[in-house]
């Protein structure tokens, strides 16, 4: 990989997070659309970061809201009493 | 100033993900609920001095993370300071990804999506030392910026994307344990 894929990778995260001047992201962009192995780099991070975000998920108790809600509202008569 | 009357409306709906935080941060059930009760009951209380039209959700994070902090982290079991130096860049792509990947019998449409089960992602996040587990969670699963991630961990901007850069390392590297758990990699 040459020196525009080194630069391309070390600035990966700051690019998947949104985190670079327009004008990086250009330089990036341009780099992805003639570099076949650091597109495939850039997909890969991408999908990943996807993946950690929807396999992190839990279902809320039940009883949790029901006892968060009561918790409130018993906070809400304690202050209007 | 915020109306305490509007704030089960407007704050309750980010349960599930303050409730999936609190399971990564404490990484005990019965504590997760007692941390997100708590951090619910502080809002609540603090919400007239909240600023309408401002990011709530960072607001809450900021009162879970604080809360969790100063309650909650010292009874933890630590897990082990992660040694990330051997973690070079595209880690999990240079063994999983393109011809590697293929190498060991997975193809091109093999989604990474479909690489690792709940259970493991949520493991290897949880193997992580708490300051990289909070800011990977804050960025990836939450989707918070640099900015807003600092601000709720109150810390600089640079000790953000220090953790950050480090702790999906550690990250990548827990994943590939579980890989190789499973024989993904070569």
């Amino acid at each position: 990989m040459g020196e525009d894929c080194g630069q391309a990778i070390e600035r990966l995260y700051y690019f998947l997070d949104g985190e670079l001047t327009e004008d990086r992201r250009v330089e990036i962009r341009q780099h992805l659309d003639d570099c076949g192995p650091c597109l495939s780099a850039f997909d890969f991070e991408a999908e990943l970061r996807v993946m950690v975000s929807m396999r992190c998920r839990d279902e809320v108790p039940e009883a949790l809201r029901a006892r968060v809600a009561a918790a409130i509202q018993a906070e809400a008569q304690r202050r209007s009493g | 100033m915020a109306d305490q009357a509007s704030f089960a409306e407007a704050a309750m709906e980010y349960m599930p993900s303050l409730y999936s935080a609190a399971l990564r941060m404490t990484r005990n059930p019965a504590d997760a609920e007692d941390l997100v009760q708590e951090t619910y009951l502080k809002a609540y209380r603090a919400y007239g001095r909240f600023e309408e039209g401002t990011n709530l959700k960072a607001w809450l994070y900021k009162i879970l993370t604080n809360t969790f902090i100063n309650s909650y982290r010292a009874k933890q079991r630590r897990p082990q300071m992660s040694d990330v130096d051997d973690v070079e860049d595209l880690y999990l792509f240079r063994r999983l990804g393109g011809s590697e990947g293929a190498a060991v019998g997975r193809s091109a449409e093999d989604e990474v999506l479909d690489l690792f089960t709940d259970t493991e992602v949520k493991e290897a996040l949880e193997s992580l030392p708490d300051t990289f587990r909070m800011a990977v969670l804050l960025a990836d699963v939450e989707g918070f910026s640099y900015k807003e991630i600092a601000d709720i961990m109150e810390v600089p901007i640079g000790t953000v994307m220090s953790r950050l850069h480090r702790g999906r390392k550690a990250l990548q590297k827990a994943l590939l344990e579980f890989g190789r758990e499973r024989g993904l990699v070569g």
